[in-house]
């Protein structure tokens, strides 16, 4: 891999449940061609497929920058939705407030911030009720990289 | 165990990808929890599901699992099916119902945990 810098950013679409993980599709191709570990890719795949359905899911939709170097991916989902009143129970597996129609398409069990912070190397999320929710991920794709950035 | 074999055991029908057939897998998940199959999945499994819509072929496609059954009889409309073509993943359905499905896959030797302990 080279040594500049990656940017690009994903219009997350509101409401379409279908098309919901075309980013996360894109970056794990992205990551595949520049030849990154698969393990590097799957983790960065599942905890950036499972940022963006929470923001179809909770929040009409949303933006997802991407900047990928030699170290490390990054990745900020932001939306304007509603926010998440308590992150800390959110967070527990198991906890959800997805509607019924979600849960019937095999999401919505309250598993999907679990799974960021299962994959993610570094997971911050920055939320205000009313406002929106920002989830920054980041996996590591070297070894000796861990947290130093 | 070779999708090819698999097909034969579940009585199933190729949808898509014929070129997985001569994959070998060692583990399956049945499940129709699509977030579930992403916590606790391991790789090279084959996906049993009762679910049918385009993110079980998304959640096949982050987890690298080249393998999806629908069961009960359940098929994928062609937009889903071409998805999963143009993502290298075979498709199969089976009239069987998960739990029969699984057992005759287990029985015939498909016995790793394909899940993190």
């Amino acid at each position: 891999m080279s040594d500049g810098i990656i940017r690009k950013s994903f219009v997350i679409p509101a409401n379409d449940f279908t098309v919901a993980g075309e980013a996360s599709s894109s970056v794990k191709k992205m990551l595949i061609q520049l030849g990154a570990d698969p393990h590097k890719i799957k983790k960065t795949a599942i905890s950036m497929y499972e940022a963006e359905l929470n923001a179809v899911i909770h929040a009409n939709g949303g933006v997802a920058e991407v900047e990928i170097d030699r170290h490390k991916v990054f990745i900020r989902i932001k939306d304007e939705g509603p926010g998440i009143p308590d992150l800390e129970l959110a967070m527990q597996e198991g906890y959800t407030t997805a509607p019924d129609s979600i849960r019937e398409m095999g999401f919505g069990a309250g598993m999907g911030l679990p799974n960021m912070k299962r994959y993610a190397d570094k997971l911050e999320i920055a939320t205000e009720v009313g406002k929106g929710t920002v989830v920054e991920i980041t996996v590591f794709l070297t070894d000796n990289e861990k947290e130093d950035h | 165990m070779k999708a090819r074999e698999i097909l034969k055991i579940l009585n199933a029908e190729l949808l898509t990808g014929e070129e997985n057939l001569d994959m070998e897998f060692k583990a399956a998940c049945g499940s129709d929890l699509m977030s579930d199959v992403m916590a606790y999945v391991k790789e090279n499994v084959v996906l049993l599901t009762g679910l049918v819509n385009p993110q079980v072929v998304r959640t096949a496609e982050m987890m690298d699992i080249k393998l999806i059954v629908f069961i009960r009889g359940k098929r994928p409309e062609d937009k889903i099916i071409e998805m999963a073509k143009e993502k290298g993943i075979a498709v199969m359905t089976t009239n069987d119902p998960m739990f029969i499905a699984c057992g005759k896959l287990y029985s015939a030797g498909i016995t790793e945990r394909g899940v993190w302990d």
